[in-house]
């Protein structure tokens, strides 16, 4: 079966079987492996990718539900050279360890400071709450998630 | 573990998709946010040879208020409901019961129409629909029918859906104003499934008791459903220490708690029961 979808940027048509995940679909087909699988079944949140503006788990959505629709994966949230301030604020704060759930962690964080970019420790606890880590304690995670803020508030700002 | 193989449609309208559903039986099943669908097919417990995706058919979407209350499609989301302007004053107990559900990305994709069909004991929107007296909509081959929520719940998982009809709609009656209201649920961590939760509203009469009590308990049976010798404790009386007491005990009587790895059924039991206090509690001041 046909989808045709952009995914960073990029248009791809991909001719798959139903069954077939959106996170299987990105990995193996298109081979963008940034994207995690942990449980493939909801409860990590290793696989959240961003479909048009809002972060979902890509484990429990079909590829060819996808079409038409506009893709973000933590490799479209890295610039060609450097780090994103939300990258950085990582990099910063030492949130990740092993980095299995950072690439969740990352679209998750990006989904959420884009539409809220005053979020609070709360909000920003609350909405982590939906990905697990098992290396870090979350709490280095939280702190580069509040102080990547300031980086959204002005890009906001500017556009 | 990677899906069972299936076919995939995704008609353009309500007929089309009812008719698929007949033409396909039980072999078919409807797919909404497929936040519950999908693990239930990683896990391989049903092997549909269809999936009826619902994102094409046209204003099942929809959030309605109006004088005779709140109107919710089947596909309306959580993040929908979150974000809409008006419903927390058209209607709290709904409003606020929906926060409790899931995290951020399921949110995203999580509808009012896939909680309602499947029908988990812990779910809150069950819990809130039995308490609030729904009505749910069902599109089948020969029409639409209603359903009321205390009639469609049959069991864990099981409604009264048949597997020929989509439900499009649940309706919640008007929420006059002053109406005191309450819900309460314990989880073990935001956005899981209760280990139980507690919907309920009433009215005051003008000697200030309470009327026309509504409690409805989820995560404490094999369904949910109204605590009804609670609210008979609370109709005609204050609502105060010693009738909060009464109804928590009566509570606990009335509901059959499973058993399983989360908590003990007597702990559920006594779970119930110090919701009942909470929410009462909270209702009151
Ligand atoms: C990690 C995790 C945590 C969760 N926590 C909670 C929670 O705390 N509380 C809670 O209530 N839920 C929770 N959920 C479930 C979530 O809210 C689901 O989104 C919801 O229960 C089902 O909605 P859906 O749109 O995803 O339905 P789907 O998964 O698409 O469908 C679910 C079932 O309903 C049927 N169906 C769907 N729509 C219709 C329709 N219109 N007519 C007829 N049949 C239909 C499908 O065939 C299927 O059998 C959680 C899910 C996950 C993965
Ligand atoms: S892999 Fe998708 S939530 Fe775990
Ligand atoms: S860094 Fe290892 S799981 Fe989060």
């Amino acid at each position: 079966m046909k989808a045709a979808f952009e995914v960073n940027g990029e248009s791809v048509e991909v001719d798959v079987e139903p069954r077939l995940s959106l996170a299987d679909c990105l990995r193996d087909v298109l081979g963008l492996t940034g994207t995690h699988l942990g449980c493939e079944h909801g409860v990590c949140g290793a696989c959240t990718v961003i479909v048009d503006g809002q972060a979902v788990r890509s484990c429990l959505t079909l590829a060819v539900q996808a079409d038409g629709e506009r893709i973000t994966t933590v490799e479209g949230l890295s610039p060609e050279a450097g780090l994103s301030p939300l990258q950085a604020a990582f990099r910063k704060h030492h949130a990740l360890q092993c980095g299995f759930c950072t690439p969740g962690m990352v679209t998750t964080a990006h989904a959420l400071l884009s539409e809220e970019p005053d979020a609070d420790a709360d909000r920003v606890r609350e909405v982590l709450s939906g990905n697990i880590c098992r290396c870090t304690g979350y709490v280095p995670i939280v702190e580069a998630v509040l102080e990547a803020r300031a980086a959204y508030r002005k890009m906001e700002g500017e556009s | 573990m990677k899906f069972p193989a299936f076919d995939y449609a995704a008609p353009d309208s309500l007929d089309e998709a009812v008719a698929l559903l007949a033409a396909h039986g039980e072999d078919a099943m409807v797919l909404a946010g497929g936040q519950s669908l999908m693990p239930i097919l990683a896990f391989r417990m049903a092997a549909p040879s269809l999936l009826v995706d619902l994102k094409k058919v046209p204003a099942l979407d929809r959030i309605d208020i109006g004088a005779e209350g709140v109107t919710l499609g089947a596909r309306s989301r959580w993040c929908d409901i979150e974000r809409h302007a008006g419903l927390a004053a058209a209607h709290p107990l709904l409003a606020e019961a929906t926060r409790h559900i899931a995290h951020y990305q399921i949110r995203n994709r999580g509808t009012v129409g896939g909680s309602l069909a499947l029908a988990d004991p812990a779910a809150e929107l069950p819990g809130v629909a039995v308490a609030c007296d729904a009505l749910l909509t069902l599109a089948g081959p020969g029409g639409e029918r209603h359903v009321a929520a205390a009639e469609f719940f049959l069991g864990p998982m099981t409604t009264a859906i048949a597997p020929d009809e989509i439900l499009t709609a649940v309706h919640f009656p008007a929420w006059p104003e002053n109406r005191r209201w309450a819900f309460q649920e314990f989880a073990r961590r935001k956005g899981d499934f209760a280990l139980a939760g507690v919907a309920l509203h009433y009215d005051l009469d003008a000697q200030g008791r309470a009327r026309d009590m509504r409690i409805g308990v989820i995560g404490a049976s094999d369904r949910p459903h109204r605590l009804h010798a609670a609210e008979a404790t609370m109709n005609g009386s204050a609502v105060d220490a010693a009738t909060i007491a009464a109804a928590a005990a009566a509570a606990s009587t009335e509901v059959s708690p499973m058993e399983d790895h989360h908590a003990p059924a007597d702990y559920r039991r006594a779970l119930v029961a110090t919701l009942v206090e909470r929410a009462l509690q909270e209702a009151a001041s």
